[in-house]
């Protein structure tokens, strides 16, 4: 059947597995081992072709939850389980999940396997910072459990490692005891890149915390953006809301977004937030996932798809590296829709995982043949600049900008070696990178 | 909310359990996969069931169904809604030419069923209260080359429950037919999905609300009950020319 990520790009002709329980994953492997080269998939949720191969193998039926302690706010879950999910159970509790994406959509496993981050990695790191344990199905059909403790290798290289070890059946976090599910949110006017920056570093203490930026500013309003600052109420508020979710059905003509709907979005979204009184108190759902709202919004970019360009500079040449890279994308004719500036914390031990200390840019594209010379120059002022892309959303990268932005490469094929000695887990994204024979 | 779920380790019959979980409901599963039961016993405790018990049974064989029938009424004591979620997807084939794989596919899919509500309208004819809701299919509301085996069974059913409904609405009994389209579980794993399938949870989600509302037959998604109308008025000289 026909596959793609959440960018709908690239797309490829793939056999789907959707075994219904943990023995039915277990019996694809081993000596009774059918299947040539496969990458397990969580909800698809990656942008490009990381969870693309021949064979793909989805989790999505893992989507138990094992043991939950109301008590230590430990959780043990299936790997299919999705963020939403987790949610719903544990908000009752007084518990909050201690990373969140963009989306509630994600799996559990497609979190681990990316170490998502969320508008808190300043205060708290990505999500595998989290995650205490899991259970990782070898090639060899064998399952390990994997923590900072046990099989310590196999959990830095799982953790960010793109599904490339094994598969995640289960594993178990930490989540946070929160004092409300409701969010009291500051938002904040940047005329400029400069001032936006500043607002950022002096803003620290606050524990969720992005910044929305109209890319196509030019000149002196070159990354002019809303700074949105965020931290939980205190009223003991435990109830979350539904919503109405609106839905796009079918993929739209691609000429829907254009350069002068995008200029008339960004404008909209700037006069409109300039004008909001300060703070407000909003549901976290329309906090952390404002997108959720507008099912399969992906498909408003056409047939073709679009790109996403998530990158991340050290601290010391940010400034300069993200000007200049604003000013190629403004510049340009193929603007970016929608475009989120932040400040990550510290790395963490994990081989591939994408967060460093710095700041991170995330810029869209609709797919045409004009955007991949122009992403392909973005790249040589990212590394100039000692920066590197999101593997969960790319979908272009060249295997040598990886190989110098990446560089634990080796040691992770090294793990991944002894982990899959058969060279089963394969993406069409590894291949790319050179990851992977 | 006392609730037993007959086929509970089925991916609809799951997503229901969970919903139901959510609201906090004593619930009784059936099903033949000890392992599976276990874990979703412990899945829906932590989605806020009140309690979970099970049993382990393989409902092909009819003359264990009065025994498990009465596990559960020394457990739950009363049951407020029997929900029956339990079939297979036959190869048409092979029924075809097989007589005996035929039968065994009529009886899990049609006969079984026959003898729960047999058993359980007992049940609910003493409590004088209940909802009986049983999924059944939009492949039994016209015999199609594709599946007609499959289809006679849930047709029989649906005929059965349109009888039973009658009869059981002196007793305060309401029977609810459900009638899912193409639904994207592992029992369809074979098929490529197009735009006209749907996920179990959404399923779960209208087949929950079709029982608050006492409703007769639900088709899930509702579009199916147009689709099945033109179905049902295409004329039989072109229809048996027809491969749908």
């Amino acid at each position: 059947m026909q596959l793609h990520g959440w960018g709908r790009f690239p797309g490829v002709t793939a056999e789907l597995l959707e075994p219904p329980t943990r023995e039915s994953i277990q019996k694809l492997f081993g000596t009774k081992k059918k299947h040539g080269p496969m990458i397990p998939r969580g909800a698809g949720r990656s942008y490009g072709d990381s969870s693309l191969a021949d064979t793909v193998l989805s989790s999505r039926f893992l989507d138990s939850f094992l043991e939950f302690n109301a008590t230590t706010g430990i959780i043990k879950c299936g790997a299919g389980v999705s963020m939403g999910a987790l949610l719903t159970v544990i908000i009752p509790e007084g518990f909050f999940a201690p990373v969140l994406p963009g989306t509630k959509f994600v799996s559990i496993g497609g979190a681990i396997a990316a170490d998502i981050h969320g508008k808190n990695h300043h205060t708290d790191g990505s999500f595998c910072d989290h995650v205490r344990s899991f259970s990782l199905l070898l090639s060899s059909g064998e399952i390990i459990q994997c923590s900072r403790d046990e099989n310590r290798d196999a959990f830095l290289a799982t953790c960010g490692g793109m599904g490339l070890t094994g598969i995640i059946i289960n594993a178990t976090i930490s989540l946070h005891k929160v004092s409300s599910v409701f969010i009291k949110r500051n938002s904040i006017v940047a005329k400029d890149l400069d001032d936006c920056m500043d607002l950022i570093d002096q803003n620290e203490d606050s524990k969720h915390s992005f910044a929305w930026l109209d890319c196509l500013a030019r000149g002196k309003s070159l990354g002019r953006s809303i700074l949105h600052l965020a931290d939980h109420c205190a009223d003991g508020l435990q109830q979350p809301k539904s919503r109405v979710s609106l839905s796009v059905p079918f993929g739209t003509p691609g000429f829907f977004l254009n350069r002068f709907s995008n200029k008339l979005f960004n404008n909209a979204i700037y006069e409109m937030w300039k004008h909001r009184k300060n703070p407000s108190i909003v549901n976290y759902n329309s906090y952390f996932f404002p997108l959720d709202n507008i099912r399969n919004w992906n498909r408003l970019y056409g047939s073709k798809g679009f790109l996403q360009y998530q990158f991340v500079m050290p601290s010391s040449s940010a400034r300069e590296g993200i000007r200049e890279i604003l000013k190629i994308v403004s510049e340009s004719s193929t603007g970016s829709f929608i475009s989120v500036l932040k400040k990550f914390g510290n790395a963490n031990q994990n081989l591939l995982s994408f967060p460093t200390a710095g700041y991170t840019l995330a810029l869209d594209f609709k797919n045409k043949p004009s955007v991949f010379p122009l992403l392909s120059k973005l790249d040589e002022v990212l590394l100039a600049h000692g920066g590197r892309l999101y593997l969960a959303k790319d979908s272009r990268m060249s295997e040598d900008v990886f190989k110098a932005a990446y560089p634990n490469w080796e040691r992770f094929v090294e793990i991944k070696k002894t982990l899959d000695p058969s060279n089963t887990f394969v993406s069409h994204q590894s291949m790319r990178l050179g990851l992977t024979q | 909310m006392k609730i037993l779920i007959i086929g509970a380790t089925s991916a609809i019959a799951k997503a229901s359990a969970r919903l139901y979980a959510a609201r906090k409901a004593q619930l009784f599963l059936i099903a033949r996969n000890e392992e599976l039961l276990i874990e979703l016993k412990e899945d829906l405790m932590i989605r806020g069931a009140h309690s979970v018990a099970y049993y382990v049974l393989d409902l092909s064989n009819q003359k264990n169904h009065g025994e498990a029938l009465e596990q559960v009424r020394q457990s739950l004591e009363k049951i407020d809604i029997a929900l029956l979620c339990h079939g297979s997807l036959p190869d048409q084939e092979t029924c075809e030419n097989d007589y005996n794989r035929a039968k065994k596919e009529i009886n899990i899919n049609g006969l079984s069923i026959i003898s729960l509500c047999t058993e359980l309208s007992k049940v609910f004819k003493a409590q004088q209260s209940g909802v009986l809701a049983v999924i059944t299919s939009v492949a039994g509301d016209r015999g199609r080359q594709p599946n007609f085996i499959y289809g006679a069974a849930k047709s029989m059913v649906s005929t059965y429950l349109q009888g039973l409904r009658g009869k059981l609405l002196a007793h305060k009994v309401h029977v609810i037919d459900i009638k899912p389209g193409l639904v994207d579980s592992p029992m369809t794993s074979k098929f490529d999905k197009g735009l006209l399938w749907s996920t179990p949870e959404l399923v779960a989600n209208k087949i929950v609300r079709g029982i608050d509302r006492k409703n007769h037959t639900v088709y899930v998604p509702g579009y199916w009950r147009i689709i099945m109308a033109t179905v049902c008025l295409i004329p039989e000289f072109i229809f048996k020319r027809l491969k749908i």
